[in-house]
């Protein structure tokens, strides 16, 4: 979304944490203005040939908007989860079965639909990660891409989920009319949508709750022995990531207005995680970048969209040697008043010091 | 957000820089104040000797091999008790049957006169006690501050709610960690880095981070696993000099140490394990002279053998 350039050294970063509070507002609420009409604007070099750009536009933001729910679960807690497309696809359903003349449930009014698809993913979290939060990288991992898959067969033979004919007109009203008139205005709600939820798991992070996470990522063991709640915390990543792809899922079937079982399978996944990894696994404006990527070249260089996941591989495998923490590294601010607690304790902000790749001294001793 | 700092003093140099230029007595002055802020809840004066935790003929098994075999020693509230014995006498095996790392096989661990039972780890540390690792295990990407600030979380009640929408409760609890976790680190001596990622800190911060970090968990237990390990001499005369001052606060500790010189300096009493069993307990002036703690540990004397 946000237009950051790849920091070639850690120096932008270190820039932008030393420009003031107001001077920050003053780059980022024209940059934020800008995203909004992207669509109308249609820049030249950006404009899409296959799709049309405000639906290309669209794409871009749903993709972002799971790559920061995603993003909870595996950059922030280090849960692998590989069947995170089980979760989008339970949200589109929620919109389709409620909204949809096809389906044979009362009908809600549409954004009705998107709090209940949230609240609905968030029982799914918790069914999925009761038993399955208590086993450990690979096999959860192994567990959550099963997980993924029930979805899908579950969407593939259960008969009022209408398999391949799917449901039609979703998130139409009684009169058949769609939610919003066009693709740019699905992308501003996405859009919003987008800084209300950045700004929430922002909360999240800068609490004792970003802390735990991060925590369980680092040192599962050593946490849980520091006190942190670890089983509990790992499940509300789990559920909190759900609520977000859930929300995603819910806004591309009302955009789409057509759910069938056709677009929930495991190659969506891993783009899905192929986002949060290649812009960086527990940053915010990185995930959000490596969304613009998976989701935006692919439709605005159709000639290559073929070799699409030819691309991704060789990428994804660059970029594990050269920069293997992603674009942008991982960076978060785990502290609601930290800001103000390193500037009175050193008189000057947080220096980011030495990030993993760039690290100039290594750990004397360090893991001995 | 607020602007920094409350305007009591501008922020040249920061409070660290700030330190360095006070005289001595402003120095003595402002170091009581942060060990006020750094064990807030001393309940030591009042029943200093009474058990705090005990251990009852504890037995920790894995499959044929008996790593603790039925050792029960008490630790007394405002002691240092050290726990010595040769490599693989199960010292590390004990702290993790009382940190709950492990279950003990038979026996039981009583932390003020109740069992920890089946109690999950993080409730242990709830209940009171902490620990260091012997092999250092901070979160290394976080910064030193937000190291120590994870250990104050152990006594946060904020929910996920409340952080979601930043309730009141939460905005009490940040304020208190913060100002806690910035007193403990100048406590252990390592403000200087407190903005800096755990893993980039020389090995010595590392090794006070993790004893700030479990301080902030508010102990009333505290167990250092080989605090001193890879430390040269100097180092470790200032590190005895801070465990004395960690029990001068109010803490009980528990000392895991290989050099006998730190032991005996700074331990009030000493339980020497040797194959899992508990072969002698005393004031170091006696272990020093007991003679199956030499034979097992400090080695038999060669003229002594002829």
């Amino acid at each position: 979304m946000t237009t950051h350039k790849t920091p070639a050294r850690p120096s932008i970063r270190e820039r932008w944490n030393s420009l003031s509070r107001p001077a920050q507002w003053g780059i980022l609420i024209p940059l934020v203005v800008l995203i909004y009409f992207l669509p109308w604007l249609n820049p030249p070099l950006l404009a899409t040939t296959g799709t049309d750009f405000p639906t290309a536009m669209f794409d871009v933001a749903r993709y972002a908007l799971v790559a920061v729910g995603l993003n909870v679960v595996v950059g922030q807690a280090g849960l692998l989860d590989l069947g995170y497309v089980g979760f989008f696809a339970v949200g589109a359903y929620v919109a389709a079965l409620f909204t949809s003349p096809s389906s044979s449930l009362s009908k809600l009014p549409y954004i009705w639909t998107l709090p209940l698809a949230m609240a609905i993913t968030m029982i799914f979290g918790v069914i999925l990660g009761t038993p399955t939060l208590r086993l450990r990288g690979d096999y959860l991992a192994i567990v959550t891409l099963g997980f993924g898959e029930i979805i899908r067969l579950i969407a593939d033979n259960v008969g009022p989920l209408r398999g391949q004919s799917g449901f039609e007109a979703v998130g139409s009203d009684a009169a058949g009319k769609p939610f919003l008139a066009n693709a740019g205005l699905w992308y501003v709600l996405t859009v919003t949508v987008i800084i209300a939820v950045l700004l929430l798991v922002g909360n999240l992070e800068r609490s004792r709750v970003g802390r735990a996470w991060v925590a369980i990522r680092e040192d599962e063991d050593a946490a849980e022995i520091m006190g942190v709640a670890t089983y509990k915390f790992k499940i509300w990543a789990f559920v909190i990531g759900a609520a977000i792809g859930g929300l995603s899922g819910a806004l591309y079937a009302g955009k789409l207005g057509f759910v069938n079982n056709q677009s929930f399978d495991v190659v969506t996944s891993m783009l899905f995680l192929a986002a949060v990894v290649l812009g960086g696994a527990g940053n915010k404006v990185g995930v959000l970048l490596g969304a613009v990527v998976v989701a935006y070249l692919p439709l605005r260089f159709v000639q290559i969209a073929e070799y699409n996941y030819l691309i991704f591989g060789i990428a994804l495998i660059v970029l594990m040697i050269f920069r293997p923490q992603g674009l942008l590294g991982a960076r978060q601010r785990l502290l609601a008043r930290g800001r103000q607690a390193y500037q009175r304790l050193l008189g000057k902000g947080e220096q980011i010091s030495g990030d993993s790749a760039l690290a100039a001294e290594p750990t004397p001793g360090g893991k001995a | 957000m607020t602007q920094p700092h409350d305007g009591a003093q501008p922020v040249e140099g920061g409070l660290v820089a700030e330190v360095e230029q006070m005289t001595e007595e402003q120095r003595a002055e402002h170091f009581a104040e942060v060990a006020e802020v750094v064990a807030p809840d001393r309940d030591i004066a009042v029943d200093v000797g009474q058990t705090l935790l005990r251990l009852q003929d504890v037995t920790v098994r894995f499959g044929g091999l008996v790593a603790l075999d039925s050792v029960s020693f008490g630790i007394r509230r405002g002691e240092i008790l050290g726990l010595i014995g040769p490599n693989g006498a199960g010292k590390t095996t004990c702290f993790n049957a009382m940190t709950g790392v492990y279950r003990p096989s038979s026996g039981q661990v009583l932390l003020e006169d109740k069992p920890l039972g089946k109690a999950n780890r993080h409730v242990i540390t709830q209940r009171g006690i902490a620990r260091t690792f012997q092999n250092i295990r901070l979160f290394g990407e976080m910064t030193a501050l937000e190291n120590v600030v994870v250990g104050a979380d152990a006594r946060h009640k904020t929910s996920v709610l409340g952080a979601l929408l930043r309730l009141p409760r939460h905005h009490r609890e940040e304020r208190q960690a913060v100002d806690r976790a910035m007193a403990l680190l100048e406590f252990v001596g390592i403000a200087d880095r407190a903005a800096e990622k755990a893993k980039n800190l020389p090995y010595g911060y590392q090794r006070r981070l993790e004893i700030a970090r479990a301080l902030a968990t508010e102990p009333k237990l505290l167990c250092l696993d080989e605090p001193a390990a890879g430390f040269n001499p100097a180092e470790k005369e200032e590190l005895m000099g801070l465990i004395r001052t960690i029990r001068d606060d109010g803490y009980t500790v528990l000392l895991i140490e290989h050099d006998m010189k730190l032991v005996m300096g700074v331990t009030d009493r000493i339980v020497v394990l040797e194959f899992g069993k508990k072969i002698a307990e005393g004031l170091p002036a006696e272990i020093r002279e007991n003679p199956a703690v030499i034979a097992a540990y400090l080695g038999v004397p060669d003229d002594d053998v002829a």
